[in-house]
């Protein structure tokens, strides 16, 4: 998902670059005191951590495409500040080391890779804490759920973007769906590998596992087989309804934010705003509720066989090496 | 996307692109971007100059043609999207090779490679002749914030020693017989992926204590002495505002 030069244009990447810097400066104040004083080679070692859990990942990618983004991993892991630190280090080294990602785009990735990924990630995180079991059980599903959301939120982020500045005419109710679709596929794995990581480190050495410092996490197992295949089944159904039931929503929802806004008096009918959204308009409801539909579905059903060769290959040739 | 290209990502030479401080060739690079996203699409001749630019430039840094291709390769996922922008773009369609084709599709597909191609190569040339220290160096006298050059600079010294665990780690289950499969290898892996962590976090804190036995103040000891001239900026900008120069031609005509 690191987006090239040219995706998006110009303005929304420009806008895009302040947002990022506002975000990323505040992480960075908020995690000052403890960057400035011990976590720095830490943050950096983390870093290191992510991107290396980038290469480990292709074959956890059960039957989604495997693109890990660790987001809310280090947000459990190390705190939302940390996390969002630590993420835009690796976004920002990807482009300006690996020419991974685009120059000009590099505030859209750090938007949609560091801030989303680790804030979703930290904020679900904190939620499902608040009313779930506290024992590993508990916060392994915890980093679960906050893993998938923050991969679909973070796949929203690009819709967004994609809407404001994107081109080829793609209308923006089948991006939505298909973008949120593949993504609460991915989701999956990446819930998986989170949640896995996180029981890990909660067997061993609770006391680094920032997202649970204020709970006794001691007692209480890892999650079974049966709550991780409920994980699966509930990550599939949610890919799912995402594309049955919000995206034709999508296309007819900003529709009527537009008509508040004109309604309102906000916006004359042919300003920028009415432009902006032109693309939800629902000409003829039915054919495009279900070109939607369809296409989402195709998304789906193509990812997840992209998935499935993946995999296959990536046995063969593990099993090759070992 | 992150494959294992931690290696070689620089060339060792002595060219005059070599030469430059780093600095002065990241904001050469970023004011050239700049000018290529901001080109419309539909003059082509622009992004005909724009490729010769950096062709020249990478001619006179002497870069090996096979190291840019293979460097390139990290592109051609974008690329194949692209190519599917023609199939799912707007009306109107034309018909070619018996294909129905969105014309906004194939602008926008171009307009995605051409761009996302030159801004590549740009990198990659900027990339492959400054070492990595310098590049980290000028991101901080270009006003990044020190925490964040710092840590990047943590980043990619430990990248190797992480690669190197993940190794030792792959080795050591495979001598204990494991077997990847389906779902099944997932639990190892990310098994394994805490213990990375566990390693990592333990190394930083580690590497931390050494620092401070040996006087760590807070900030890195300066030994990287690139000082810039008029004529460094001269050469460097020159590439780019032709570029600039270029750009404001195509959106003007």
């Amino acid at each position: 998902m690191h987006i090239p030069d040219g995706f998006i244009n110009g303005a929304t990447s420009a806008g895009a670059a302040v947002v990022a810097a506002g975000g990323v400066g505040a992480a960075l104040k908020a995690g000052a005191r403890s960057l400035a004083e011990r976590q720095i080679p830490l943050a950096g070692l983390a870093a290191a951590f992510i991107f290396a859990l980038q290469m480990l990942n292709f074959p956890v990618a059960a039957g989604t495409s495997g693109h890990l983004l660790g987001g809310a991993l280090a947000a459990v892991l190390l705190g939302p500040a940390m996390g969002v630190t630590v993420l835009t280090v690796v976004v920002f080294v990807q482009a300006l080391l690996f020419a991974d990602g685009g120059l000009s785009a590099l505030g859209l990735n750090i938007i949609n890779m560091g801030l989303i990924t680790s804030l979703v990630g930290w904020l679900v995180f904190r939620a499902l804490m608040a009313v779930f079991p506290k024992h590993r059980g508990g916060a392994t599903l915890a980093a679960m759920i906050a893993a998938w959301a923050s991969v679909v939120v973070s796949s929203i982020g690009f819709v967004i973007q994609y809407s404001l500045g994107g081109q080829g005419g793609v209308d923006s109710a089948t991006v939505f769906a298909a973008m949120t679709g593949v993504h609460a596929l991915i989701g999956i794995g990446e819930g998986l590998i989170t949640g896995t990581v996180v029981a890990a480190v909660l067997a061993v050495r609770p006391d680094l596992v920032f997202g649970t410092a204020r709970y006794d996490i001691t007692r209480g197992n890892g999650l079974g087989r049966k709550a991780t295949a409920g994980f699966i089944a509930a990550g599939l159904l949610g890919a799912i309804s995402l594309v049955v039931f919000v995206a034709p929503l999508a296309s007819s929802a900003p529709d009527g934010l537009e008509r508040v806004a004109e309604d309102s008096g906000l916006v004359a009918e042919d300003s920028g705003f009415g432009a902006l959204f032109s693309d939800y308009q629902v000409g003829s409801v039915e054919p495009e509720w279900l070109g939607t539909v369809v296409s989402g579905v195709v998304g789906l059903i193509v990812t997840f066989a992209v998935g499935v060769i993946l995999v296959t290959l990536g046995r063969r040739r593990l099993a090759r090496r070992a | 996307m992150s494959g294992s290209h931690v290696h070689a990502l620089t060339v060792h030479g002595h060219s005059p692109l070599h030469r430059l401080p780093a600095r002065v060739k990241l904001v050469a690079l970023g004011l050239f971007v700049v000018a290529v996203v901001a080109t419309p699409r539909h003059q082509l001749w622009a992004f005909a100059v724009y490729a010769l630019l950096v062709t020249m430039v990478l001619v006179v840094a002497e870069l090996p043609a096979k190291f840019v291709l293979k460097r390139m390769g990290l592109e051609v996922p974008f690329v194949a999207f692209a190519l599917f922008l023609p199939f799912v773009g707007g009306a109107p369609r034309i018909t070619a090779w018996g294909l129905m084709l969105s014309i906004e599709g194939i602008w926008a597909a171009w307009n995605i490679i051409a761009k996302a191609t030159l801004g590549t190569a740009a990198s990659i040339v900027v990339i492959a002749t400054t070492e990595t220290p310098h590049i980290l160096r000028g991101l901080g006298q270009l006003r990044l914030p020190p925490t964040m050059v710092a840590v990047a600079g943590f980043m990619v010294r430990y990248l190797e020693v992480v690669g190197d665990e993940v190794r030792r780690m792959r080795i050591a289950m495979a001598a204990r017989g494991y077997q990847p499969t389906w779902l099944g290898q997932a639990k190892a892996l990310a098994v394994a992926g805490g213990a990375l962590f566990i390693r990592s976090y333990e190394r930083g804190e580690r590497v931390h204590q050494a620092m401070l036995a040996r006087g760590f103040t807070g900030a890195m000891p300066d030994l990287i002495d690139d000082h810039a001239d008029r004529s460094d900026w001269a050469v460097a900008l020159s590439v780019p505002l032709s570029a600039w120069l270029v750009a404001a031609l195509a959106v003007a005509a």
